[in-house]
């Protein structure tokens, strides 16, 4: 997935050739190069994609073109490297959500009140999932030193023993 | 390759009729000539003084390179001898007998955080060194702690830009562009990412001056990266890798604890004569401050720094982990125990004789860090101070480090050496002692 960015670096800053499916031949791949933001495009190009895969039993590296409307991260504020038109424009343009949806309304498929309710839903589902997940305890301590290796060797097994023991003297809860 | 010595035509002539002819007839010739060798005295690549006065001036930048390896390395700190005297001192460029820099005569100061600290560095070598150059991952609008903010509206787009993705790429670059001459700062987004960079580190910074027998070296190499426990960094934005590359012969690795001694010891880390790693304890960009000298200073590498005088225990820690220590030496205070805190700085080559002085008067040594116990730089401390000072311990020495396991995100401060086990450790020697 091509979006343009990395963190705060462009595309154009990245690499001096073309994209990232150019490299494909390169490595004696085959390559295909897609609008990230059409949902058929891309179902079309994967779909091609894992015949031909399946068939040659080669691999095929697809570069999807899209714009990373948001920021990098929580920690990141994208207005301190990028114009706010810039953005306004790739959204305008070409936001996959608001594309497939114009495309299913031209058909008939859903309207706007089936959107929202599609959209109330969806939201719902995910802030109970998050609830769910976040009211649920701490994993216990001892899952600190697990798999680290298949089995715990003697050195994790004295050092586990040496922290619950602080815990234990330190008078500090713990699973 | 040319040995651009230009100093006189004489001098050139022989340059030349030393390049003619073989081991045996160079040989000759250069010890013949000794005495003219000696008298040309170069001057640190990047000090104001390098158009010192001594009778000759060098005419361009060019470093003096010596035909051969058998003479002594030049002291860049030596600048301002007291005598005035502007010939060679065979001192070490890592003497920790080197004096720490008068504070109170560097005049005003600012209250700075860890990173504006980092950026007052950098712009400060970058005014005072027409060749330095900052690069790395997002550091012109700043970076992502804003350590290089405002450095490109200053110095401009052909001396600070972003790179690729690639790390092997910022330090391979930078061993390029210092090899060339040039001083290359470059950043490594977090210390995590240092690993693809290793091999570049280890098989080309650390050992080009090696194994060119001195005719080159890449010494204009500073690698800057975010270290350390954060909060929230999980296993990939926690780690302090300062052992993997202290196993390192040739580099130089530092680690600052706040901003007052990053700033000397960055500009230190740049101006100095051999690569260095300069690792920055991510958890302090921003939580600690401090009262920094405007002024242009430089703090001694390969000098430790008592930072707590004590008589019963000596503590030995660096970066952000001297925090945790502090108050563990105040927890211990309470009961009756004096620690002497020592700060190493610098982690290679490290001031083995501080430590040993301290061990001596106090017989108890605990090292702490925060990464993984196993082969951490604790244990190169221990194992040392343990064959030097053997009659002197009254205690096993004691460490206080991260667990041997990834560093995990849920865990982090049950992971974490705290105050607490810290304590503990000071306690027990103290117990083991009586």
């Amino acid at each position: 997935r091509n979006n343009g960015y990395a963190i705060s670096t462009p595309t154009n800053d990245q690499y001096a050739g073309d994209g990232i499916v150019s490299r494909a031949p390169g490595y004696g791949m085959a390559g295909i190069r897609v609008d990230g933001n059409d949902l058929f495009a891309v179902h079309a190009a994967v779909r091609e994609a894992r015949n031909y895969a399946l068939e040659t039993s080669s691999p095929v590296m697809i570069e999807a073109m899209t714009y990373r409307q948001g920021h990098h991260s929580t920690s990141d504020d994208s207005s301190r490297y990028r114009d706010g038109e810039e953005v306004r424009l790739a959204t305008d343009v070409s936001d996959p959500i608001v594309r497939l949806d114009r495309f299913l309304e031209r058909y008939g498929w859903m309207n706007e009140t089936d959107v929202a309710s599609v959209e109330d839903e969806e939201r719902l589902a995910v802030l109970k999932a998050m609830e769910g997940a976040e009211s649920r305890p701490d994993p216990s301590l001892s899952t600190m030193f697990e798999d680290v290796y298949w089995e715990k060797p003697p050195h994790l097994v004295r050092q586990e023993a040496g922290l619950r023991d602080h815990l234990r003297r330190h008078g500090v809860s713990f699973q | 390759m040319v040995n651009l010595v230009m100093t006189s035509s004489k001098s050139v002539r022989l340059t030349t009729s030393i390049l003619r002819g073989n081991i045996r007839t160079r040989s000759r010739a250069i010890g013949a000539n000794a005495e003219r060798y000696l008298s040309i005295r170069p001057r640190p690549l990047h000090s104001p003084a390098s158009r010192a006065t001594n009778g000759q001036t060098i005419q361009s930048k060019i470093e003096f390179r010596r035909t051969f390896s058998s003479a002594t390395a030049v002291a860049p700190l030596t600048r301002s001898s007291p005598a005035g005297d502007p010939a060679y001192q065979y001192a070490s460029a890592y003497d920790p007998s080197t004096p720490e820099p008068d504070y109170p005569a560097l005049g005003s100061t600012s209250k700075l955080n860890l990173f504006s600290a980092i950026n007052a560095a950098m712009s400060t070598a970058m005014h005072t060194d027409p060749t330095a150059i900052v690069f790395g991952e997002d550091v012109a609008f700043g970076g992502v702690f804003r350590c290089s903010q405002n450095l490109l509206e200053k110095y401009g787009s052909h001396r600070v830009f972003n790179t690729p993705l690639s790390e092997n790429g910022i330090a391979g670059m930078a061993v390029g562009y210092a090899s060339a001459g040039g001083t290359a700062i470059g950043e490594i987004q977090f210390a995590d990412y240092i690993f693809p960079a290793m091999d570049q580190i280890v098989n080309e910074m650390a050992k080009f001056r090696y194994r060119s027998g001195n005719q080159w070296n890449c010494g204009g190499v500073t690698l800057r990266a975010p270290c350390g426990a954060v909060g929230h960094g999980g296993l990939y934005h926690s780690q302090s890798p300062e052992s993997y590359l202290a196993h390192t012969p040739g580099l130089v690795v530092v680690m600052p604890r706040g901003p007052r001694c990053a700033k000397g010891l960055l500009l230190s880390a740049i101006r100095s004569k051999d690569p260095v790693v300069f690792l920055e304890p991510k958890i302090l960009y921003r939580a600690s401050v401090e009262e920094v000298p405007d002024a242009d200073y430089e703090i001694p590498l390969g000098k430790a720094e008592i930072i707590r005088e004590g008589a019963d225990v000596t503590v030995v820690g660096w970066g952000a982990q001297l925090r945790t220590l502090q108050k563990a030496c105040e927890l211990a205070l309470k009961d009756g125990i004096s620690c002497e805190l020592i700060d190493l700085r610098t982690i290679l080559p490290w001031d083995s004789e501080t430590i040993i002085k301290s061990v001596m008067k106090t017989g108890k040594l605990v090292v702490s860090h925060e990464a993984p116990i196993t082969c951490g730089f604790g244990a190169e401390v221990a194992a040392t101070l343990q064959q030097e000072c053997f009659f002197y311990l009254e205690a096993p020495i004691q460490r206080v480090c991260g667990y041997d396991t990834p560093f995990n995100l849920v865990f982090e401060k049950y992971y974490l050496p705290d105050e607490k086990k810290n304590l503990d450790a000071i306690r027990k020697v103290m117990d083991l002692s009586r």
